[in-house]
Order: structure tokens, then sequence, then C-alpha cells
């Protein structure tokens, strides 16, 4: 089946009259790859060289040996560009695996993220109150400002952040999305 | 296994030998030292001193694609390698097995802003397969032989090394090719047989069906070229080639339409535009094939076969993809044709090829001729007429003179045709010919070129001169960028903007500057002449052939447009506004 004309007018991608009519999905992977220099470079020239969206990315080493390591990226595009980036990632000499964890079923997606809040008095009771709605925790205080630590879904942590930002003075560092697959299978590190 | 102890520079001669290289091309400099040292000791391998580091990539490219071998090239660091990035760009768009041995400073001096430093790694990580720096003296017999494994293995590519000068005098463990097993790189060769029986199932039941070839059948050996031959008389199913795949099909099998594309047949594109069954065979639908992707062959279902999983969708939704390789996967479906007794749907075969054989009638590769000017496609038909006994090998530069040399040459084996069709690179056909005689001593090659092209690397014919390569460098002489010139006329209102070629070297003088023989074509009656001077003279040869300056080169897609929009003469209404922003 080809794409029916969809009569685009935007030439602006030189080389195409395609406009992105589809639908845009954001999708979790999770790269395996060797820990070696430069495989990071690899997989983050990859997204700028072909224009990919890069939301989150996160990396590190997994395995005892420290040989292997996981890679979890968030990105989004059209259902074409999401099968091109698997397979383009794929094609990179150390990936031994990708898997788009959002079409193999089921995703878990946590983050961690530090909030500073600097405010006083009621604001400042209101932001360990809403801390402790959210289930985050203190993890540095002064008389006139908490360090909150939060971990969870990353629209939990969005939530969290809009809130303490109409409380004060605010100061975000996010882990980054890290996502696994629910159930028993297994992405092995090998 | 036994090991030796060996410097890094053994090593890596070392390492070249038991990969069986015979001849690189290169270029010494400081960080490179050691590796020459060790060169002018051996007599194994033959080293070719280029005049450009580009040059060495290019006569490794051409090397490569006319013997299916890996070609070599060493250059050093900072500038060698930076010199190199255009030749490794065009190895990676054309699927090119290069490995590119690249010197690099001492590691204590790496970061440093050293002389001649730079981070090759960094800059060519985008332009290659693969890429290593070696750090340690013991890893490196294990990298170049795992290099050489990337690079011819799967889709072909480029891979550079990058060695640190103390690495090369730094002494280490030898370890041969035999068990070196890739840990994550293992390609899919064979077809899955699900989709072998659907693809049979498609391409028995069409009525109109196409066989479009490219670069992948030609990269899979002379076999896959067989193969493709077989299967294409056995159905006698219409076949067109892609400008990677000439050659692949002989030019004078009756199924053969001609090459696709921008600049390919009226049959070949219309072909493709009214087909009902596709069958891709190592090719990508890249956008000088589909022009406008939305209304490129509406009605086909597609089968495309690809070495890559990445070329699978990426450009045009395949109905049955097949991964694998193009002479495997071939093997597969004349397997699973035979065993099903599988017959073409005869009346609609014949009823296509009635269709077909109108739209050959339109005789779009028609030129005329005249007394007075010679007619570039004209050189390049009489070229051919009068080389095709001697089984030539022909590169090209890119242009007008290269669209017009895929028309009008043809091709009757694989591997016989290197052109820079990916990136499109002025300056290839020379250094690629150089490469190309340097595996084929006794053969006739010839670089097809235009006057601005070749001035891009002429600096290689001292290098044909100093190893006394017979190289022909066939200038079709149009005084202008024609292709620029071409789109010009058509897009932007005749204005040549800075397409002209002012103030260029008398050529015959600047070959005879070189110690080249130097000949030139002025009308018509001096074409054939001049054409067999060029081919007997035992030695390197630059015949300029003034050709008709305004000639263009149809027939064309304008860009933006589909295949049923094809043009055969200049007209003012034939590219629109939208077009005009496409390359």
């Amino acid at each position: 089946m080809s794409a029916t004309p969809t009569g685009a007018q935007q030439p602006g991608a030189a080389y195409t009259f395609q406009e992105a009519a589809e639908d845009i999905r954001r999708h979790a992977f999770a790269v395996v790859v060797d820990n070696e220099p430069g495989v990071l470079a690899r997989v983050i020239g990859l997204f700028s060289g072909r224009g990919y969206n890069i939301e989150s990315l996160t990396v590190s080493t997994v395995t005892e040996d420290e040989s292997v390591s996981r890679i979890t990226i968030v990105t989004s595009g059209t259902e074409m560009v999401i099968e091109q980036i698997k397979a383009q990632l794929a094609r990179l000499i150390p990936v031994h695996d990708v898997h788009d964890l959002t079409i193999e079923g089921d995703v878990i997606e946590k983050e961690v993220a530090l909030i500073k809040v600097v405010a006083k008095e009621h604001q400042r009771r209101e932001s360990l109150r809403i801390a402790d709605i959210f289930k985050a925790t203190v993890a540095d205080t002064t008389l006139e400002s908490f360090v909150f630590q939060i971990q969870g879904s990353p629209g939990k942590v969005d939530s969290f952040v809009e809130l303490m930002r109409a409380l004060g003075e605010t100061e975000v560092a996010r882990s980054g999305v890290v996502a696994m697959s629910r159930g028993a299978g297994v992405i092995s590190a090998e | 296994m036994s090991t030796v102890t060996l410097s890094g520079a053994q090593m890596i001669i070392k390492s070249l030998v038991d990969q069986g290289v015979e001849v690189i091309f290169g270029y010494p400099g400081g960080a490179v030292l050691p590796i020459y040292d060790e060169l002018f000791k051996q007599n194994q391998i033959r080293h070719v001193l280029v005049r450009h580091e580009q040059g060495a990539v290019h006569a490794a490219e051409g090397y490569a694609r006319s013997t299916g071998k890996v070609g070599v090239v060493l250059v050093t660091s900072g500038p060698g390698a930076t010199n190199a990035v255009t030749g490794l760009t065009d190895a990676l768009m054309d699927s090119i097995p290069v490995v590119c041995l690249t010197g690099q400073v001492p590691t204590h001096l790496i970061g440093n802003d050293a002389f001649q430093e730079c981070d090759t790694t960094g800059i060519t990580r985008p332009c290659t397969k693969h890429n290593y720096l070696v750090k340690e003296v013991d890893k490196l017999a294990k990298t170049m032989h795992e290099a050489f494994y990337v690079a011819r293995t799967g889709r072909p590519g480029p891979v550079v090394i990058d060695i640190p000068k103390d690495v090369q005098f730094a002494a280490g463990p030898y370890t041969g090719p035999e068990n070196i097993v890739h840990k994550t790189y293992k390609p899919k060769t064979e077809g899955d047989a699900p989709a072998i029986e659907r693809a049979v199932d498609l391409l028995m039941s069409a009525k109109k069906p196409i066989i479009y070839a490219g670069g992948g059948v030609i990269n899979a050996g002379p076999e896959a070229s067989d193969l493709l031959r077989e299967f294409v008389t056995l159905t006698n199913y219409p076949t067109t080639l892609t400008l990677m795949g000439l050659g692949a099909l002989p030019a004078n099998a009756p199924q053969f339409l001609g090459m696709l594309g921008m600049h390919g047949t009226y049959e070949a594109n219309w072909a493709m535009h009214d087909c009902d069954v596709m069958l891709a065979l190592g090719a990508r639908f890249d956008d000088r094939i589909t022009g406008r992707v939305d209304a490129f062959s509406p009605n086909s279902k597609k089968i495309h076969v690809d070495i890559d999983p990445s070329s699978i969708n990426k450009n045009i939704r395949a109905d049955v993809p097949i991964i694998g390789d193009a002479k495997t996967v071939l093997e597969q479906i004349l397997a699973a044709w035979k065993k099903r007794g599988a017959k073409p749907n005869g009346d609609a075969l014949a009823a296509w090829w009635r269709q077909i054989d109108a739209w050959r009638d339109v005789k779009c590769l028609s030129f005329e001729t005249n007394d007075k000017t010679i007619k570039p496609q004209q050189a390049i038909r009489r070229l051919f007429e009068l080389t095709r006994d001697r089984d030539p090998y022909i590169t090209t530069e890119v242009g007008q003179h290269q669209m017009w040399a895929a028309q009008h040459f043809d091709f009757f084996a694989p591997n016989r045709w290197m052109t820079s069709g990916g990136l499109g690179t002025m300056g290839y056909g020379l250094p690629a010919a150089i490469g190309v005689q340097m595996a084929h001593p006794d053969a006739l090659v010839i670089d097809i070129a235009g006057e601005a092209s070749i001035l891009m690397n002429i600096q290689e014919i001292s290098t044909a001169v100093q190893y006394r390569l017979p190289v022909k460098i066939f200038i079709t002489n149009n005084r202008y960028m024609g292709m620029v010139r071409q789109w010009q006329e058509l897009l932007h209102g005749s204005r040549y903007s800075e397409s002209y070629s002012e103030a260029l070297p008398d050529f015959v003088k600047l070959a005879e500057a070189y110690g080249a023989l130097g000949l030139r074509a002025e009308t018509p009656a001096d074409l054939d002449e001049t054409i067999v001077r060029m081919i007997d003279y035992d030695g390197p040869v630059i015949a300029d052939i003034a050709v008709d300056p305004a000639e263009n080169c149809f027939p064309m897609i304008p860009s933006g447009q589909a295949h049923n929009e094809m043009i055969l003469a200049a007209s003012d209404d034939a590219i629109d506004e939208k077009g005009k922003v496409l390359v």
C-alpha cells in the first residue's frame, strides 16, 4: 500500500513534500551497547545527524564487569521515523540490541529529581505538605530552603515541579527516564 | 595459537598481509613515519603515493569496486585525516569497503592541540561505518582484523583506525585473523523463508512486474549478477538498474529498460510508475530514484530486498520486506520459483511488454548530430563503440557527463562502472581510475570527465605518470559546470551565476607538463581518431573533447515531481515553485 498523496504545501525539508500528517508518538527505547569510549557520542550523533528528537537519555553500565551499558532513550516521531530510529540504532557496530519498549508491551518509566525550593512562611509549609502528598523526601534543608528528592513517572515529577515553581524560586535537576518492560521477560545484557 | 611480539608498525604491515592486501594508497607524514619505515623494509605490499589524501580514498574505492576486495588507505594525522573525509563519506554513501589507517599524535599529547592533531574519530564518526582509536598496542592486531571484517561484511563501508605514534613504536603480541569473532556485528544474509514465499506469490501473480536492482547486487559479488540474469531470463520480467547497479544485467539483455530515476529512461520510469509488483533488489529508493515520494509507483506491491534493515521503509513502504544478501535472496527466490514450477502470467506480461515497447518507441535518449560541433552524447557513444571489445573499466566525475555516460555507455558485466552516486563527488573519477588500473594493470581504464570536475583532483595525473598507469581521461569539455548551468537554465532564468569555466588550462599542454599525452578533438571529424589514439597509447592520456556547450541532459524528472511527469526536453514550465527549492 502506498501512502495517499497528502498534497502537502510546505517544501521546507528539501527532499520531500510529505507532511507529518501522521500521528507523532512517544516511544521509550532500551539500547544495550558495549561500554566503550565514544559509544554515547555515536548514539547522540545519530539522533542529531538524522534530525530525530531526544526527549530524555540516560546511560549506565549494567553488568558486573561493566562491559555493557544500557541507554534509555525517550523519543518521538511518526511510526516510520520510530521504525527508522530502531533500525539506525541497531546498525551501530557496538550496539548489541535495541528494544522499543513501547511496542513490546506495558512499560515502567521512572525518574529521580532534586528540586530546590527557596521559600518562607506559608509557602515553605505548603511545599512540605505537597512533598508529603507526592511522597517526596527532604534531602537538604536550611531555614529558607528545601531540596526535595522525588521519584516516579515523568508525569508525576512534572506535576511536582510545577507546583513547587508556584511556591518560590526553584532549581531543578532531573535524572532522565529509565524504563523497563513489565512482566517476567528479561532483556539480556550480553 | 602462537603469538609473536612485534612493534605496532610491524603489526600493521603483518595484519595487512594476513588480510590479503596487495596494494595500499597513501601519503606519508609525521604521525605515520614508523609505518612507512616498515613499508620500506618489505616487498609484499605495494604502496601508491597519491598527491592528495582525498585521492587516496577514491583510489582505494576504485580498487575495491572493481575487485570486490577491501581498499586500503594510509594517511597521517591532522590534515591527512581531514583531507580523507570526503572520500570516506563517498565510500559510506556508496557502500564501498575501505579501511583507512590514520596516524595520530602520541597518546600523551591527545587533547593538547598538538601539532597536526585533530579529533579524527570524532570527525569521522558520522562518515564511517565504524571507527577506532587504538590506545594500547595489545589491541592493535585484533582491531585491524576486526576493521576488515566490519568493512566487508553486511552492507560494506569505510572503517577508520586511528593509531597514535607511540602505539606504532610500542611492542606487543600479534594475533592473526583467525578466530576473530565480532561480539555484536553479525549481519543477517539469508531472507526469512515465509517472506520469500510471499514474494514469489506476488511475483507469480504479477500482471505488470518490474525488477529494480541497485548497487547491492554489485556488492553481493558477480554471482549475484549471474543469478539476476538467470531470474530475468526465466521470467522475462522488465528490469531497470540504478546508477549504482549498472552492469548487474548486461545492457543488451532484451529485458533491460535502462537506468531509472531523475535522468533515467522514459520506459524505465513509466514502467516503475505503472507496475503492479516491484522487486527492489539491493536498492534504497533514494530521492533521485523516487522523485515525489507520495506519487511514487502508486499502485504496486513492493518487495524490498536489502541487507541493511534501516533501508527498509526509510523512504517507501515495503509490502514484503526481506532482509538479506542480494545473492542469497536471489538464490532463495529462484529455488522457490522453480520448486513451485511457477510461470509468469503470459497474456498479461505480453500486454505489459507491448506497453513498454510503446514507451521505448519514444526513443528518449536520441540526439541530433551535425558536422560542426561534437555532441557530448555522441562523444560518449563513440567512446563506447570504439572500446566495447576491450572490456573497459569506466570511472566518472560528477555532473552532466556522468549522466550521459550512464545513459550512453553500455555495461555487460558488474564491477566495470565506478561512479560517485550517493555523495556526488566531483574529482572522484581520476583517482578512482588509478585504483582500478592498479587492480587491473592490463585493462583499459577510462575516466569520463568534465572540464570542471577533473580540475578538482587533477594533481593525481602525477600519480598515474609515476606508476606508469595508462589511465585515459576523456574530458567532455563544454566550458561550463554543465549540470549547474542546466539547473540555472531550467530554474533560475538562465542566469549562469559562476557556472562558466573561466580561464581553463590548455589540457594538452597540461598533460604534457605532467609527462602524459595530451590530445584534442574539436569537430566531429576528429572524434574517432582522437579516441583511437587515446586508447592505443601506452600511457596516461588526457583527451580534451570540445562538445556543444548548450546541450542539456534529458530525459529528466524535475525535482519534486513524479515519474510520469518526466520531461524529454526543456520547456519553461517544467519545474514549479515547489520543485525549485529541491536539489
